[in-house]
């Protein structure tokens, strides 16, 4: 045993592709961008290759900081690194920025080469499926023919789940974090009133706000207000803020009184200082349109029946956006197929937000689950 | 891995290779790795402590954590060849709900549990204190279990849920006792069916 440690300074990479990759809804993207970091070394037959697949708002950078931005810890820091739960000294793990974002891949702030301008509302809806399928890109690339596991949570967990039935035999274990194997109608509509407070800024121009100069930055802000409030649970608002006033008392105004208001709109205003307007419109629709029982008129156990790998499915008690029993639709479906599957149910107060914290009772699991794995 | 324990030889004995099979609280997953090991089965553990869980990954045995005093709802109906409780139904409070999903959930049951009526118990009681052995190891304000029980208590229970007992065997210090086993076994181990 070593005390866990950092990665250290770490630094993205960027990979090209000219191979027109074909999407979902329709089209294909003639060529792309895909921004990722890596940790750890590949060893010789690259069979100790974990992919770590990122939410909502995630990126390729997961562990570490970069030489010249002391505050710019990765997003999961404290799951990867020398003695951590996916320690590197066994394991090269990957982060990969997703099609369609604003950290560095290709996305509707990039330049379309077709036009010399900013994509804007151009650029294509991009799906779950099509992200798992640059990934595979990527990995032929690194010359990884299979991953040990495929991890994510949320959203990254959706993309874990849909590598085991997109390429069944280039995935050893996947970690199904936090995760539901679609979204339910209460979470399309929080992502639809997001999705409405961007579109009905004035600043949003359709999508091209980016030839005006302007950010929509108050739908943006609205947004991400709305998402916040579904990552923390009831007891975690109540515990961090309750009803406290900044004032001490009620001065009947509209500026900030409760300090849950405050939060909120300092969280809404940094992110809609960082954040593209546009990748938060098509990440929600990948979060929407994700349904693999889709194909197989709602059968969860039918679309499960291709995966092959060991499977690893965790929740949280006190998340309502994902709530455990969304995770156990996946961990009965997995049963009925007869594969190896665990679960843990894990006991912690901090909602949908827990899957980035380092709860002990989490970790523990994670770090016997990936000590398991043979490379 | 916990203690091997002798109970594991006869539920083994009652179990075909490749079968699919759930233990219920399932523990550290010794019973699980045995059956894997001797019979090739395809297990999964229920197991709602934490601590219990976290065993079970580490030993790399599938295992869903679940409050089975809730029952088994998510679970499909005769899915499995063979549900287990191995020494935990005197720790469960639903007793009949439980037994009625085992055997909704498997196409038999395998059920064990310690002997109340066992005479080094009587003993104790006549003595006048609860009874503290190697199959009832803890004392009564500590115990985990909630029901008491004996094999003709449990037969009489089978019988009115019209619960087929198919086999049943009773120990003593590891042997099998055939003689007077509600007198003499200090646990018991039952295979159960559906009438």
């Amino acid at each position: 045993m070593i005390q866990p440690q950092s990665v250290g300074i770490v630094a993205p990479q960027t990979a090209h592709f000219e191979t027109p990759l074909p999407l979902r809804s329709g089209g294909t993207l003639p060529s792309y961008d895909l921004v990722y970091e890596t940790y750890g070394t590949l060893n010789a037959d690259a069979s100790n290759a974990v992919l770590v697949c990122h939410a909502l708002s995630g990126s390729h950078h997961v562990a570490g900081r970069y030489a010249d931005e002391p505050d710019s810890l990765g997003w999961w820091d404290n799951l990867v690194g020398p003695g951590k739960p996916l320690d590197t000294r066994k394991f090269f793990v990957i982060g990969v920025n997703n099609l369609g974002s604003c950290y560095g891949s290709s996305g509707p702030g990039s330049i379309n080469p077709a036009t010399g301008k900013p994509w804007g509302a151009a650029f294509p809806f991009v799906t779950v499926e099509d992200w798992v399928d640059t990934q595979a890109r990527l990995a032929d690339r690194l010359g990884i023919k299979r991953f040990a596991a495929v991890v994510g949570g949320s959203l990254g967990g959706m993309q874990a789940l849909s590598w085991t039935l997109q390429y069944p035999d280039r995935v050893g274990h996947a970690a199904v974090i936090a995760s539901a194997p679609k979204l339910s109608a209460q979470n399309i509509a929080f992502n639809e009133v997001a999705r409405q407070a961007i579109l009905t800024d004035p600043d949003f121009h359709g999508g091209n706000f980016y030839d005006h100069g302007v950010v929509p930055v108050r739908g943006l802000k609205l947004a991400r207000m709305i998402g916040h409030i579904t990552y923390l649970s009831d007891d975690s608002m109540g515990e961090k803020f309750g009803r406290s006033l900044r004032h001490g008392k009620a001065v009947y105004s509209y500026d900030v009184e409760f300090e849950i208001e405050s939060y909120l709109r300092y969280q809404g205003d940094k992110f809609a200082g960082y954040f593209d307007a546009n990748t938060y419109l098509l990440t929600t629709k990948a979060l929407d349109y994700y349904d693999p029982a889709f194909a197989h008129g709602g059968n969860l156990s039918a679309a499960l029946a291709k995966a092959e790998a060991d499977f690893l499915v965790v929740s949280f008690t006190t998340d309502w956006r994902f709530s455990p029993s969304r995770s156990r639709e996946i961990v009965y479906a997995l049963l009925h197929n007869q594969r190896n599957v665990s679960y843990a149910e894990i006991d912690c107060a901090a909602g949908h937000d827990s899957f980035l914290l380092d709860e002990p009772q989490y970790h523990a699991v994670l770090t016997a689950w990936f000590d398991r794995i043979k490379v | 891995m916990a203690a091997y324990r002798y109970d594991y030889d006869v539920i083994a004995q009652w179990i075909q290779t490749g079968e699919k099979v759930l233990d219920l609280g399932c523990g550290d997953g010794s019973l699980l790795k045995h059956l894997i090991d001797v019979r090739q089965v395809q297990g999964y553990g229920v197991e709602n402590d934490p601590d219990k869980l976290l065993a079970c990954v580490k030993n790399g045995i599938n295992v869903i954590q679940a409050n089975m005093d809730k029952g088994l709802s998510d679970f499909e109906d005769g899915f499995f060849d063979h549900v287990i409780m191995s020494l935990s139904l005197q720790a469960m409070h639903n007793t009949q709900g439980i037994l009625a999903e085992m055997l909704r959930v498997g196409h038999e049951a395998v059920v064990s549990f310690p002997n109340f009526g066992y005479w080094r118990h009587r003993q104790s009681i006549i003595n006048g204190r609860m009874p503290v052995s190697e199959s009832l190891p803890h004392q009564w304000f500590n115990t985990p279990n909630v029901r008491f029980f004996t094999i003709a208590d449990f037969d009489a229970l089978c019988e009115m849920n019209g619960i087929a007992v198919r086999e049943r065997l009773a120990f003593d210090e590891g042997k099998v006792v055939t003689d007077e086993p509600n007198f003499l076994g200090s646990m018991a181990v039952y295979r159960l069916g559906r009438n």
